[in-house]
């Protein structure tokens, strides 16, 4: 700002910001997830992903998973604010470095080109479970499942391959061992 | 097999078990077979506004002095937008309404229809939740909801979107049930360790603070009460939001005055210094905390609120009661006389050198300006209002700018509920509606807008409204023909580039108010301003009073923004004592 005098107020230093990942139960109406992601875009919060699908058919309770940045206060606010919203049941979070979650994101990935390319695809998608959807002569469709630094990895790699198009989920998380998320 | 009614029908009975009085609304062609149904319904008043802006805000007015929920009714499109900004005032100040706005028939929904509009979509930043209702089975539990979501834990407003041929459909209606859990969103489990902890804090204090806030006004009368004990009991100083006033007596010895922007000298600098702050019901905003960095940085805070979301938002606090404030201040008094009456332990003795250092703070006069025989002051003219009012039971609705700050600093309110300002969002044309809805919900008392000119002229249509009811609020305008807060930034921030700040072409207020059907008074002269407001307050009837004042005058002291409290400037009295000679002359 050139003149700062009439400032509302001058921005402090910003801590160090860290990567979270949200899990948000909530019932499955028209409009839930405009709420959410209204609530991240009014308020500054960022998505990094967003993965969203009901889980009980029964309840109507649907499963939203969100992958954003923010000092611990930022969080800690992201936290207390979604779970004022009316259709949220409960909302957990850890952080991406947390040993006790698991979380994975799925990557649809085709590649066109002759033979050669296709194994070489093949081979270096080994690690990240590979299955193949779609063959043909000139192309493959392949299904990975991975972090998403990984797939991040993955599409730079293979576009020397033929890589046209990729399609990806946002991540999703589940806790490990007989734990659950509270 | 029960009785079938319409969705209008259900709209009435769902208000009528929620013990509705008052409607505030305007008709249109989506919301016409509720209109329809008004007249079956005589328990329920319907009051015409005359811009749905206003139905809003009087509806605020109505709550924040009643403590029942507001109701609105609008129509489609335009209605549903005009409401949005009484809204988002109430979501700011957390102000229970419920808002009912008609839709589009469900068939017609995203067609771009005639007068349709995303009503949800936009109310949804604004609103706590809200609702289109697109199944005629959902509508008597959904506004039930709506009452509970609007007036439960802090409060807020809501709306319902009723299509049009949802209101024509029939079903059952079903009564509210009662105590069903929302969703945990009710907080009010804090724990005695909690309340331990706060008498620990209370008993070590040498420099304590109280800070209370709006909190304590949604919390109930009793609130009020159990605060008055609270202060007395530990014999701390207390300062208050622009919200809070009137929770604690105004002019008691023990409140050192509103703290913030433009609070007092001794309240910011008691906030600056002290070794403990117990917010009450109050948010950290930025209005109060000024510099973060360097807001209160000796102290130890204690923060009590309703919503959980509050705690550390803004400002970090060591010790967090997520409660109501009413049962937490009920819980520590309990304590604290268990204490007393067993160990005789009082801090009273260990806090008198802060309460000396209080004293020196208020020597200062901060609110003290320069009077003049030839003009009148503003600031005069609140405090000529408030003498001659305190004997009634008042209650002071405002706009937004300068006059707002001055009738902060210088009307004392005694009890809760008094005083209706827009804080959060700083709405200009607040006070006019909102005088129109406390009116309705006292209709004996003496209501007073303090206006600006400027501000008021924003939604002045509603004297029409006023006219109609024969509701006798006054307008009292302390005229100054500038947007007065923007021309003091402007002189005092921008090298005094009065850009657009000055009202080239005003209405003669007399006579406007004589155009509206009502009585019109003004006054230029100090002399004559006695007189002039007994008149205003004797006149059976509304009233526009133009009090032209200094139009040069900067509302003091000021916490320029980005500062932290200790770093005020004062009004021209001090600066004068500072730098030409003596005491200044008498000076109200």
């Amino acid at each position: 700002m050139a003149n700062p005098k009439s400032a509302y107020s001058i921005p402090t230093k910003k801590g160090k910001l860290d990567t979270h990942i949200f899990v948000v139960w909530v019932d499955n109406e028209s409009g839930v997830l405009a709420r959410v992601v209204g609530l991240f875009s009014g308020r500054g919060y960022n998505i990094e992903s967003l993965a969203v699908a009901e889980v009980d058919a029964t309840k109507n309770i649907s499963r939203i998973t969100i992958v954003t940045t923010g000092t611990p206060q930022v969080i800690d606010q992201i936290k207390l604010q979604l779970k004022k919203l009316v259709p949220v049941h409960k909302v957990a979070d850890f952080k991406r470095e947390d040993k006790k979650v698991i979380f994975k994101e799925m990557a649809l990935l085709k590649v066109v080109g002759n033979k050669k390319k296709i194994e070489k695809t093949l081979k270096a998608c080994k690690s990240f479970n590979p299955v193949i959807l779609d063959k043909t002569k000139q192309s493959v469709v392949i299904q990975i499942t991975a972090l998403r630094r990984e797939i991040d990895k993955m599409s730079k790699k293979l576009k020397p391959f033929g890589l046209t198009s990729t399609s990806r989920t946002g991540a999703i998380a589940m806790t490990r061992g007989a734990e659950v998320f509270k | 097999m029960s009785k079938l009614y319409t969705g209008a029908e259900i709209v009435f009975k769902c208000l009528e078990d929620q013990d509705v009085e008052f409607i505030f609304g305007y008709p249109g062609g989506a919301v016409l077979p509720i209109y329809d149904e008004l007249k079956n319904h005589s328990s329920i008043k319907h009051i015409l506004v005359r811009h749905e802006q206003g139905a809003g805000h009087a509806a605020e007015g109505y709550a924040r002095s009643s403590g029942k929920p507001g109701i609105v009714l609008v129509t489609s499109g335009p209605g549903a937008t005009n409401v949005v900004t009484a809204l988002t005032d109430a979501y700011m100040d957390s102000i229970p309404l419920v808002c009912i706005s008609g839709q589009v028939p469900t068939h017609l929904i995203g067609t771009d229809a005639f007068q349709e509009c995303d009503t949800t979509g936009i109310t949804r930043p604004c609103t706590k939740h809200n609702w289109l209702v697109k199944d005629i089975k959902d509508l008597s539990k959904i506004l039930h909801e709506a009452f509970r979501v609007a007036t439960t834990g802090r409060p807020g407003p809501v709306l319902v979107d009723i299509p049009k041929d949802i209101q024509f459909a029939k079903t059952n209606y079903f009564k509210p049930k009662n105590e069903r859990k929302i969703n945990g969103k009710i907080h009010n489990k804090f724990s005695q360790d909690e309340i331990n902890d706060l008498i620990g804090l209370i008993s070590n204090a040498k420099k304590p603070v109280i800070y209370s806030g709006g909190g304590v006004i949604n919390s109930g009368p009793k609130a009020s009460e159990a605060l008055r004990e609270f202060v007395r009991l530990t014999g701390f100083p207390i300062t208050s939001t622009l919200q809070g006033l009137g929770a604690f007596p105004g002019d008691d010895n023990q409140f050192i005055g509103m703290l913030g922007m433009h609070g007092t000298y001794e309240a910011n600098n008691a906030m600056h210094d002290c070794d403990l702050l117990i917010n009450i019901g109050a948010r950290f905003d930025d209005r109060i905390t000024g510099k973060i960095d360097e807001f209160s940085p000796k102290s130890k805070k204690v923060h009590i609120d309703i919503d959980p979301s509050s705690i550390n938002k803004i400002i970090k606090v060591d010790l967090a009661i997520v409660g109501d404030v009413n049962e937490v201040l009920k819980s520590a008094i309990k304590k604290i006389n268990k204490k007393q009456n067993g160990s005789k332990i009082s801090n009273k003795q260990k806090i008198s050198k802060w309460w000396e250092q209080i004293q020196k703070w208020r020597t200062k006069n901060s609110l003290g300006y320069i009077n003049s025989n030839e003009s009148i002051k503003p600031q005069y003219a609140v405090q000529r209002l408030y003498e001659l009012t305190k004997s009634k039971d008042t209650f002071i609705t405002t706009e937004v700018g300068q006059h707002q700050m001055w009738a902060a600093q210088h009307y004392k309110f005694n009890k809760p509920n008094r005083w209706m300002t827009s804080g959060g969002l700083g709405t200009m044309g607040y006070g006019l509606p909102a005088a129109v809805g406390v009116q309705i919900a006292h209709p004996d008392k003496l209501v007073i807008d303090i206006a600006g000119e400027a501000s008021v002229l924003m939604t002045m249509q509603e004297m029409s409204t006023a006219v109609q009811y024969n509701l006798p609020i006054k307008i009292f305008v302390l005229n100054n023909q500038y947007m007065g807060m923007v021309r003091q930034w402007q002189e005092l921030l921008h090298e005094k580039n009065y850009s657009e700040s000055y009202s080239e072409a005003l209405p003669d207020f007399v006579k406007l108010a004589e155009a509206y059907g009502c009585k019109g008074i003004k006054a230029d002269n100090p002399e004559d301003l006695d007189i002039k407001i007994k008149e205003m307050i004797d006149h059976n009837g509304p009233v526009i009073f133009d009090c032209q004042v200094d139009p040069n005058e900067n509302c003091f002291p000021m916490i320029p923004s980005g500062k932290p409290h200790n770093q005020m400037i004062l009004g021209p009295n001090d600066k004068k004592e500072n730098k030409i000679s003596g005491k200044g002359k008498a000076l109200v």
